[in-house]
């Protein structure tokens, strides 16, 4: 079918590092940790990799993985498009692939955090803008990510009449079960049970977000080998397919007076043309697990809405109805999310797919959701309102 | 006739009582009073243009063609700041702006300078602005008696509210109240000499001149607005003057403290509040000399009562919530630095760029389907049309908080970061960060204001902008 990638291509090899404080790994390190397990998964040697994409946040040209990885000769792309650079590169890598042009492709993301010297993610600089105005003029007020996204907690509650307490309890039911979920991952950053007055009662960092609202920032990498559909069981048996790459940018409704803040455009529009692309109708009943970027749990109840996996101002019944839950109608984040795994910027988006390719092949250990048919993976990049917003849909199966 | 067609006061929100400093430091509290306190992001130069733009209320900014600034706590020591204001402000760039600085005669200075320019026709209104932060070490006497504050007039020749009669000057050499242009502290020499030899020597004499020359004894004047170092010396003079309490008290000292530059305006502005058509006043300016100024008040006085002057602002105030905060805002401890990475550093040319859009606070509107939005675009944000668009200023404009949050993990002095995302009056939404707010009252829906503040410090260069603040 033209104009979809469904069925086209498939990961045959992934690999993910340990997400956390890794003082002792640098990027590079981690880089070839995650990018030789994706190579020993799919059974091939760094010399029969054709093309890569590389994804970070910060790093100069394609470099950033030949130096590490010794690829030598060959074309590498760095890409970035913020909290979503990790599956932009598998979509560029995965295109590739589907054009025909390359036949094993090597998509690694991967970001060192930790050795910045404080908690919080530090934006490389752009002169000419990348926030709200001209960076260079200052003028851009004084917030920090969780604040951007506090600012859709204070609407949401107002405008669906939660109260404080009520709306912060649902926000730490959201953190409630990621760490419940994060405690059965071994590479997880945090494994550690919480309760959800703990949550609730946390120091706050951006009212109404507190502690544990806030996802976890970590180090870490992860990668994945791509070929087309035709060839992926000449590799490995339980290859996963590519059903959706969708990507989703908007810039207007920062500046625009009928822009919500209960909602995010950017991750609608994105969902409505994956679930084409895949040919979903359903997607609360059909889609089987999801990752979603729950940089913040209010983040993460927004998805439940855009997504249309709840309706409109009613993700509260099926988050407090343990809807979402590793045993619930739909598991969101059974790996942890970005809550728990932790969130190395540019490997968040193939951490998510590592997730996916492991509970399709049975290998999820405690974690393991039986029989998913479909998975969904999106990532948030930028701030609402205008950001970037990637939704993959994958499967274990063809058709 | 020349005169003052227009005043307009500012007083920051905060205010520390005498007593917090004495309790700080042991020391005994220099009267019952308090003292203003102008917030982290004030100076000088702000709090000009907030006098400023209360005082223009009702005029159209085109209408001023020079911006006359004046204070002993310049932003630079090398740069016009008063270009920054007139931007600020949205004057026209043919606008004649000038720094007056390095004495606290400044701000008469630059008002006769103004009255010398309207009476040669080279200019027709002139606002004149002058404000003050100055520093005190701690513990000393000065840091009871300093307050921040501006004050601003319209010099011009038509509706007149107050016509300036006549002004006397005489200078005068002496060493007594004076800062280095290397320090940051204000110096005092003994006091009984400044007395002696100065204060109370050459203001009876400045205002015996003036009083003969127009032929006025002291009974004839309504209100004489005296500065002075201290409530004690001011009303010691008053009496020397032969003046009743009436004439001369004020409440700007007892209330703000010495506003230094700013002080002879506030009191003028005191006086015109209150004055009514007929009446004669007296302006007395100490330093280094003396400047003194008479007025008499017109029929068209009655045409300012609905100005912003000092009884607005001195009854708009919140306390300070420590003596600590005081010192947080004035920079006399050095607090821990955020776990956060350093801000971008400022470019001059983006500066530059955008002055009309952030110094002006200026966005579009489309001209092929009205809509308004911030910052100003190229493509329209509703209908995209390319470049069809005038600019709107937005400084003015109306506003109420859609949506907010309160930061603790920012930058920020006086934390929690509050911001909000604001809608204007006539459309559009933008972000700002919230000042002189109390975290508690911040809501949903409510109006708030923008106020022009200093945002930060960076490669040498000061960096203004908007920012939004309850309803003052």
């Amino acid at each position: 079918m033209g104009g979809s990638i469904k069925d086209r291509v498939a990961i045959i090899g992934m690999g993910c590092t340990k997400f956390g404080e890794r003082w002792n790994a640098s990027a590079e390190d981690m880089i070839v940790e995650a990018a030789y397990e994706a190579y020993q998964d799919a059974g091939i040697d760094p010399k029969d990799i054709d093309a890569a994409w590389v994804g970070t946040l910060w790093g100069l040209t394609g470099m950033t993985a030949a130096k590490p990885l010794k690829l030598n000769y060959i074309p590498i792309t760095r890409v970035e498009n913020g909290c979503a650079t990790g599956s932009e590169a598998v979509r560029n890598a995965a295109y590739s692939v589907a054009a025909g042009i390359n036949d094993i492709v090597l998509a690694v993301g991967f970001e060192k955090l930790k050795d910045q010297g404080y908690s919080g993610l530090d934006l490389p600089f752009t002169a000419s803008g990348g926030g709200l105005s001209d960076d260079a003029a200052g003028v851009a007020p004084t917030t920090t990510a969780p604040a951007m996204f506090a600012v859709m907690a204070t609407k949401y509650f107002e405008r669906y009449g939660l109260s404080p307490e009520e709306g912060k309890r649902m926000l730490a039911r959201i953190s409630y079960k990621s760490h419940k979920n994060g405690v059965l991952n071994p590479k997880a950053h945090f494994q550690r049970e919480i309760s959800i007055e703990q949550a609730m009662n946390a120091p706050i960092i951006s009212w109404p977000l507190g502690l544990f609202d806030c996802c976890g920032v970590s180090d870490g990498a992860a990668a994945a080998i791509i070929v087309s559909a035709e060839k992926a069981k000449e590799f490995r048996k339980d290859p996963m397919y590519l059903k959706a790459l969708q990507i989703s940018i908007g810039g207007e409704n920062r500046l625009r007076d009928d822009y919500d803040y209960t909602h995010v455009e950017e991750i609608y529009q994105s969902g409505i043309a994956a679930y084409r692309e895949a040919e979903v109708t359903r997607p609360r009943e059909e889609i089987g697990m999801a990752e979603v970027h729950d940089c913040f749990s209010i983040t993460e109840a927004v998805f439940m809405e855009d997504l249309q996996f709840s309706p409109r101002g009613k993700v509260r019944e099926d988050i407090e109805n343990g809807f979402f839950d590793l045993d619930g109608g739909l598991p969101v984040q059974p790996d942890g999310g970005l809550k728990c795994f932790g969130h190395p910027i540019g490997a968040s988006g193939i951490r998510m797919l590592y997730e996916m390719y492991k509970q399709f092949q049975g290998k999820a250990g405690k974690r393991q959701i039986s029989n998913p048919k479909l998975g969904l993976t999106s990532n948030l990049g930028g701030e609402p309102p205008g950001c970037c917003i990637s939704t993959f849909i994958v499967g274990g199966k063809l058709g | 006739m020349v005169g003052i067609t227009s005043y307009g006061a500012y007083i920051p929100l905060y205010r520390l009582p005498l007593m917090e400093i004495a309790k700080a430091w042991n020391v005994p509290p220099r009267g019952k009073g308090e003292r203003s306190v102008a917030n982290f992001d004030e100076d000088s130069l702000s709090m000009s243009v907030e006098a400023s733009i209360n005082c223009l209320e009702g005029i159209k900014r085109s209408t001023i063609d020079g911006f006359y600034f004046a204070t002993t706590t310049s932003p630079y020591a090398e740069k016009m700041v008063s270009t920054i204001g007139a931007t600020a402000l949205d004057f026209a760039p043919s606008t004649r702006t000038l720094d007056f600085t390095n004495s606290l005669r400044s701000g008469t200075g630059a008002l006769i300078a103004a009255v010398d320019a309207v009476k040669a026709g080279s200019l027709t209104n002139v606002l004149v602005a002058a404000g003050d932060t100055r520093l005190a070490q701690t513990q000393g006497e000065l840091e009871q008696t300093f307050g921040d504050g501006a004050g601003a007039v319209v010099i011009g020749d038509m509706d007149v509210a107050a016509e300036i009669v006549d002004i006397v000057s005489i200078s005068d050499e002496i060493i007594d109240v004076w800062r280095p242009s290397s320090e940051s502290y204000v110096k005092a020499w003994e006091d009984r000499f400044a007395f002696t030899v100065g204060y109370s020597k050459l203001i009876p004499q400045v205002a015996g001149m003036l009083l003969e020359k127009n032929s006025l004894t002291p009974q004839d004047l309504a209100r004489v607005a005296i500065t002075g170092p201290t409530i004690r010396r001011q009303q010691g003079m008053g009496k020397a003057l032969g003046l009743s309490s009436k004439q001369y008290e004020d409440s700007i000292l007892p209330n703000t403290g010495n506003t230094g530059t700013a002080l002879p305006l506030m009191m003028l502005i005191e006086a015109l509040e209150t004055s009514n058509p007929g009446d004669n006043i007296m302006v007395l300016s100490y330093s280094n000399g003396c400047d003194a100024i008479l007025l008499k008040v017109t029929e068209n006085i009655k045409k300012l009562k609905s100005k912003i002057g000092i009884k607005h602002q001195l009854e708009s105030k919140k306390q300070i919530p420590s003596y600590q905060k005081y010192l947080t805002f004035k920079g006399l401890v050095p607090v821990a630095p955020a776990a956060r990475p350093d801000r971008n550093p400022v470019a001059a040319v983006t500066l530059w760029r955008h002055r009309k859009e952030y110094l002006s606070l200026y966005g579009s509107r489309c001209t092929e389907c009205d809509t308004q939005q911030f910052p100003a675009q190229k493509v329209c944000v509703k209908c995209h049309a390319n470049d069809q668009r005038e600019m709107v200023r937005l400084s003015d404009k109306k506003l109420s908080i859609f949506t907010y949050t309160q930061d603790n993990l920012a930058i920020c002095t006086d934390p929690p970061a509050v911001v909000g995302v604001v809608e204007f009056d006539g459309g559009g939404r933008a972000a700002f960060d919230m000042t002189d707010r109390d975290p508690g009252e911040v809501k949903v829906g409510m109006n708030v204001e923008f106020t022009f503040r200093k945002l930060f410090f960076n490669r040498g260069i000061h960096n203004y902008y908007w920012k939004i603040r309850p309803l003052r």
